[in-house]
């Protein structure tokens, strides 16, 4: 044992030597992926350096929850890695302004992103774009179809026929129609409010409209989205109140409810622990629409520390990203996340095919209160999380909950002020 | 005449300097550029901080967004304090005469059991008591008792009041063994003196040995009040820094930690955040002088009276 233990470190060192020996240079990625640490090391990354053997990437992520703090520090001490994981919005528009993000105009390959696909990634004029898109997340909902093969329902795609099957799941008793819980208000907000609210609000329309004043929380479509939402409490489970996501994802993976509010990413968690068929459908029309919205939201992109120094190495990899190679890599290796690319993209998991398939078939928006709206104080996503959560738990009217929501934009932002 | 003077004692300044140095360091420097950066604000057309005075205070306590979080969360700071002071120490209190009573078997067994919880990690501590009181994967352990757990954790009326009770479960071993410790100090001849006296089990108790052991009351409830206004851990670990359901289980804490590093989409703000912290600082030390001005005050001079 000792000998074989030996014998490896002497080709460690070896290897290491060879490698230095290249006159390689290494490129650090800081990324809040952490749960996708082995797919860039083994999927992605080999197959970038077998065409750049002398470009070494590392890829290293920290905490979700701890990303955007942990980078600002390491970008202000000038220890950050030399490529940036870009949130959406906001958050990388600000990086960009205070000048640790560089700009990538001039990046060959940019054109294969569409402009929805740049519109999280670029600065209000629209004149720099600092990131490569790299993936987006669509809403639906994941069913179990042995489930639903056993009480002979099928997909509803109308609002009513929604209603039917969840009756009919409620009335045989042993399954929780929807599994989703309150506790942690993002999935009230997220996998119900703007899952199903784009076909209320008309997509694009109804969320510019709130950005240009026009549109309020209170009236119309984005009412309406919270009075539809709040027609699924007598289907939670019991105690939803107490209800992580983490908990919500384990009862359906174990098979004690129907039907699962989703975001695309959740897709491989499903594939990894459930023993059942998966099927989705897409986000329930109102009765009587023809036109169909769903939530294609710009999630993940790429940018280069303007600090840098191995820029051409960095902008190398940035331009390899922009790839149809990559954009096929990234989508099979992570079901659920879906490239903004415009290559033609072959995806083999069926139920990940299913939700990139509504892309056609429907309007795409992103979340309401991503763009602009969460720049103030009080932060409109956030209000958005405790007035979905509050709707389901019956504390507030959901005409209460919109009238909080708009009341808090009015706080801030000057086109929804004094209207 | 030049007595003989004692030279100047530099083995005191020896002994004195690793404590103040590190002291100084890391705690009391921290804690005034905290003070400092409370008094400052950034401005947004430079992204430069400058002095600002105690606008920060005022906004805290004034803006319509930040007064309901912040008196919110002092008033579920005293309610947690509250469970603490009225369960956990009269429990500790209670547990440690039992245990200190020669005629209870096993004693070492029970003692080892109470405060075992307080060694455990927090996140540890947190995601059982989230299991057992989970409505989905609890019921295996209440169907068979026949009851329904309403969602404790999920309801705001609930939430404070189970979360306290669980940090009493996990803490109540330390005062115990403070409570404890006090305890046997106590000589036996005073309370044989009593017992010949014929005090009843309960006067021996109530005049005897509650009386002895006033200090270390005053000390469990000091550290009660510290720990208590410190807390943020639990509520971190078990619902998240957004102390789910609505803020009801918001402490100063998890105000300051949402503050200053920000949460999801919004940013944080050092500035504010170091105002919270502020207010944190300033009830501690009001506690605290309280505590040293009336009850330590009292106690030295009953000690030199006796």
């Amino acid at each position: 044992m000792k000998k074989v233990l030996l014998v490896l470190s002497v080709l460690m060192i070896l290897l290491t030597g060879i490698a230095q020996a290249q006159d390689t240079v290494q490129l650090v990625i800081e990324s809040w992926r952490n749960d996708d640490l082995t797919i860039w090391e083994d999927t992605i990354l080999p197959a970038f350096e077998a065409q750049y053997p002398n470009i070494d990437v590392v890829f290293s992520p920290s905490a979700p929850t701890e990303y955007n703090a942990a980078l600002n520090a390491k970008l202000e001490g000038g220890t950050a890695g030399d490529l940036i994981t870009c949130r959406p919005f906001d958050l990388s528009l600000g990086l960009f302004q205070s000048g640790y993000l560089a700009s990538l105009n001039d990046l060959p390959g940019m054109e294969n992103f569409g402009d929805v696909a740049k519109s999280a990634w670029i600065t209000d004029d629209g004149s720099d774009v600092f990131c490569v898109p790299m993936a987006s997340v669509i809403h639906g909902f994941i069913y179990n179809a042995d489930i639903f093969a056993e009480l002979g329902l099928e997909e509803p795609t109308t609002v009513s026929e929604f209603y039917a099957v969840l009756d009919a799941i409620k009335e045989n008793g042993q399954y929780t129609p929807i599994v989703m819980g309150t506790n942690d208000q993002w999935e009230a907000a997220t996998m119900g409010y703007q899952n199903i609210g784009p076909n209320y609000w008309k997509g694009e329309e109804g969320r510019l409209g709130l950005i240009d004043g026009t549109a309020k929380y209170n009236e119309g479509g984005f009412l309406q989205a919270f009075e539809a939402l709040a027609a699924w409490q007598p289907y939670l489970g019991d105690g939803y109140q107490a209800q992580t996501y983490a908990d919500s994802q384990n009862a359906f993976s174990l098979g004690l409810g129907a039907i699962y509010p989703a975001g695309s990413w959740d897709i491989s968690v499903f594939r990894a622990n459930a023993d059942f068929e998966l099927g989705a459908f897409r986000p329930p029309v109102p009765d009587g629409q023809a036109d169909c919205y769903i939530s294609d939201h710009t999630d993940i992109a790429m940018g280069m520390n303007a600090g840098t120094e191995n820029p051409e190495a960095a902008r190398t990899f940035l331009e390899w990203m922009t790839t149809p190679e990559f954009a096929n890599l990234y989508s099979n290796a992570l079901p659920g996340f879906f490239s903004l690319s415009n290559a033609e993209i072959q995806l083999d998991d069926p139920v990940a095919a299913e939700f990139v398939g509504w892309r056609s078939e429907c309007a795409s928006t992103i979340r309401s209160a991503y763009q602009i709206l969460s720049r103030g104080e009080p932060n409109n996503e956030n209000d958005l999380w405790a007035a979905s959560a509050a709707v389901l738990n019956q504390s507030m009217t959901p005409q209460e909950a919109a009238d909080m929501v708009q009341n808090g934009l009015e706080q801030w932002y000057e086109p929804q002020m004094g209207s | 005449m030049p007595s003989s003077r004692k030279p100047f004692p530099i083995h005191i300044v020896v002994f004195l300097a690793p404590a103040v140095i590190i002291y100084t360091l890391f705690m009391i420097y921290p804690l005034l550029d905290s003070l400092r950066l409370s008094l400052n604000t950034v401005d947004p057309a430079t992204g430069n901080e400058v002095y600002a005075g105690l606008q920060n205070y005022q906004r805290l306590f004034t803006d319509a967004l930040w007064q309901p979080r912040i008196l919110g969360a002092l008033r579920n700071n005293f309610v947690f304090f509250a469970i603490h002071m009225l369960v956990q120490n009269p429990l500790a209190l209670i547990l440690a005469t039992l245990l200190s009573s020669r005629f209870i078997r096993g004693r070492t067994v029970y003692r080892t059991l109470i405060f075992t919880p307080s060694v455990l990690s927090i996140v540890l501590i947190a995601f059982i008591w989230r299991l057992i009181l989970s409505p989905i994967f609890g019921k295996a352990l209440f169907a068979p008792l026949g009851i329904t757990l309403p969602p404790l954790l999920g309801e705001p009326a609930t939430a404070l009041p189970t979360l306290g009770l669980v940090s009493v479960w996990q803490w109540v071993g330390v005062p115990m063994m403070l409570f404890l410790a006090a305890l046997i100090g106590i000589p036996d001849e005073l309370i044989e003196a009593a017992r010949v006296d014929g005090a009843t089990g309960w006067g021996v108790f109530w005049r005897i040995k509650l009386p002895l052991i006033l200090p270390t009351v005053g000390i469990v409830g000091v550290l009660t009040f510290v720990g208590n206004f410190n807390a943020f851990d639990l509520i971190y670990t078990s619902q998240t820094a957004l102390a789910n359901p609505a803020f009801s289980t918001d402490l100063l804490g998890t105000l300051f930690y949402r503050t200053f590093f920000g949460f999801q989409l919004q940013l944080g703000s050092p500035t504010m955040g170091a105002t919270v912290a502020g207010v944190m600082f300033m009830i501690i030390l009001i506690g605290v002088m309280i505590y040293m001005f009336t009850w330590q005050r009292r106690l030295l001079r009953n000690t030199v009276e006796l």
